[in-house]
């Protein structure tokens, strides 16, 4: 698993990365009431906003990590918006991403890097 | 921000493990560990308790006693404060000579004063005016109390334990009771929409009091986050943002704390800075009315966001002033300023949330029903 400054994690799977934030973040977010995914099939750019989570505090933009096109959206978030607070790791992800570029990930940190990087 | 103002419950709040942000100048606690949505239903369930020891507490004498008071401030305010009976409690404000409102603020009759509670960042500003405007009246702040807030259906039975008599309080009643944390200046309301009471406290008293109520397994301490979705559910104004200087009390759909008197026709019709305005909105209607606002999607509407008549075109018909979820009705939720053709309920309008138009139907106020105790 890699990890951005802006607190997303990424997971590769088979030919596409997984999309999430992390347990940091979704601390920092507090209750996350709702979310608004991309359209699948949408090609992005890295920094491109593709998903906005509204907490009870603020809405928060999430950025495409990498360049690549948008192959599959976690539609249980838009019903359980709750689940990004519950389970961010893990079942709370956003969306996969099929990459241009591989190599775009190396840019990213390990776990231990990513620790090192809120502590 | 070494210039933060802090309250005598900064360290409690901190020993709480609150989440501190700086607020009207001072370092107030956003939320605590439970989160602002656990905080907000547990109010609404039980019993919270707010630090509210940043508002401003003054009080104003006169020779001639309460009614010299009342009368000098009702040049200042449009509310009917000759007639305030004894030991009750009004809501009023201050207008400009526009008719627009410098503060909201809460006046009490309390016999041989005035006791008046202001919003933490207008407090310079509204002493000054009191102060200039108020001749022959002694203004003066009262630096060396706390004041907390205890909302919620639980509130009357634990604050009777620790002071018998305040469950006898009707909705809006002010009482002053000796009590194990000094004398407490007392009144039954808040601004959650839920029964409560708020709760003057000498300095010196205002932790025990406080570990004394959180003590009790119904009361929680809620941070500012919860407050500002309470009284969003509540329908209630938040100065600075719902109403300000450019919003008159009609606009601001506050009509309801201008009494006959005071109206055009009454015994003391006018007499406020703005009177010639407000009097003749009161009697014609304003251009543009403060409403609620449910958005039809989960998205919430936040301050800023302009409204439309319609999902394209045309120019903005207002905008929103608050939003938020609401945890209690399990929706977004929004006030704002729309059109006066546009105010009723029902009406469909549409928000512009990231560039895309989402239906928002305008709304009765309050969003959940106020459980005050007349």
């Amino acid at each position: 698993m890699k990890f951005t400054e802006e607190h997303e994690w990424l997971r590769v799977e088979d030919d596409v990365v997984v999309v999430g934030i992390t347990e940091h973040a979704s601390e920092q977010l507090g209750d996350v009431v709702f979310v608004d995914l991309p359209e699948v099939g949408r090609e992005v750019v890295k920094d491109d906003g593709v998903v906005v989570i509204e907490s009870v505090k603020a809405a928060s933009d999430i950025l495409a990590p990498i360049d690549g096109e948008i192959v599959e959206v976690n539609e249980a978030l838009l019903d359980d918006p709750g689940k990004v607070n519950e389970d961010p790791m893990g079942d709370a992800w956003f969306f996969k991403i099929k990459p241009a570029d591989p190599s775009q990930m190396d840019e990213y940190m390990d776990e231990a890097a990513y620790q090192a990087h809120i502590a | 921000m070494s210039d933060l103002q802090i309250t005598p419950l900064n360290a409690l709040h901190r020993e709480l493990g609150a989440k501190m942000v700086p607020f009207a100048g001072y370092d107030m606690p956003v939320q605590y560990p439970m989160g602002v949505m656990k905080e907000h239903l547990h109010c609404r369930a039980k019993a919270g308790l707010f630090d509210v020891s940043h508002m401003g507490q003054v009080i104003l004498r006169a020779p001639g006693g309460y009614a010299a008071v009342a009368e000098a401030m009702e040049a200042l305010v449009p509310v009917d404060l000759l007639g305030l009976g004894l030991m009750r409690q009004r809501y009023g404000m201050f207008t400009n000579d526009t008719g627009g409102l410098l503060d909201d603020l809460m006046l009490a009759n309390r016999g041989d004063h005035m006791f008046v509670v202001v919003n933490a960042a207008c407090k310079g500003a509204d002493l000054a005016h009191m102060r200039a405007g108020l001749p022959g009246v002694t203004v003066e702040e009262i630096t060396d109390r706390a004041l907390l807030a205890l909302q919620g259906p639980a509130a009357e039975a634990v604050l009777e334990a620790m002071v018998p008599g305040v469950a006898a309080m009707r909705f809006m009643d002010v009482g002053i009771f000796e009590s194990g944390f000094g004398d407490l200046w007392i009144s039954r309301s808040g601004y959650t929409g839920e029964d409560g009471f708020e709760i003057s406290v000498p300095e010196a008293e205002v932790e025990p009091l406080a570990r004394a109520l959180l003590a009790h397994e119904d009361v929680e301490p809620i941070g500012l986050g919860a407050r500002d979705s309470l009284r969003l559910e509540a329908g209630l104004c938040l100065y600075g943002h719902d109403i300000d200087t450019g919003t008159t009390p009609v606009e601001a759909s506050l009509s309801w704390a201008i009494q006959k008197v005071r109206r055009a026709g009454g015994t003391r019709a006018g007499g406020f800075p703005g009177a010639e305005r407000v009097l003749k909105e009161l009697h014609e209607g304003a251009s543009r009315a403060r409403v609620g606002l449910r958005p039809e999607g989960r998205a919430p509407m936040r301050e800023g966001t302009p409204l439309f008549a319609d999902a394209t075109g045309g120019e903005a018909v207002g905008h929103v002033t608050s939003g938020a979820f609401g945890p209690t009705i399990e929706a977004p939720m929004s006030m704002g300023y729309v059109s006066q053709g546009l105010a009723s309920e029902g009406t469909e309008l549409y928000g512009e949330v990231r560039g895309k138009r989402l239906p928002v139907r305008v709304a009765k106020l309050p969003f959940t029903p106020a459980t005050f105790k007349r």
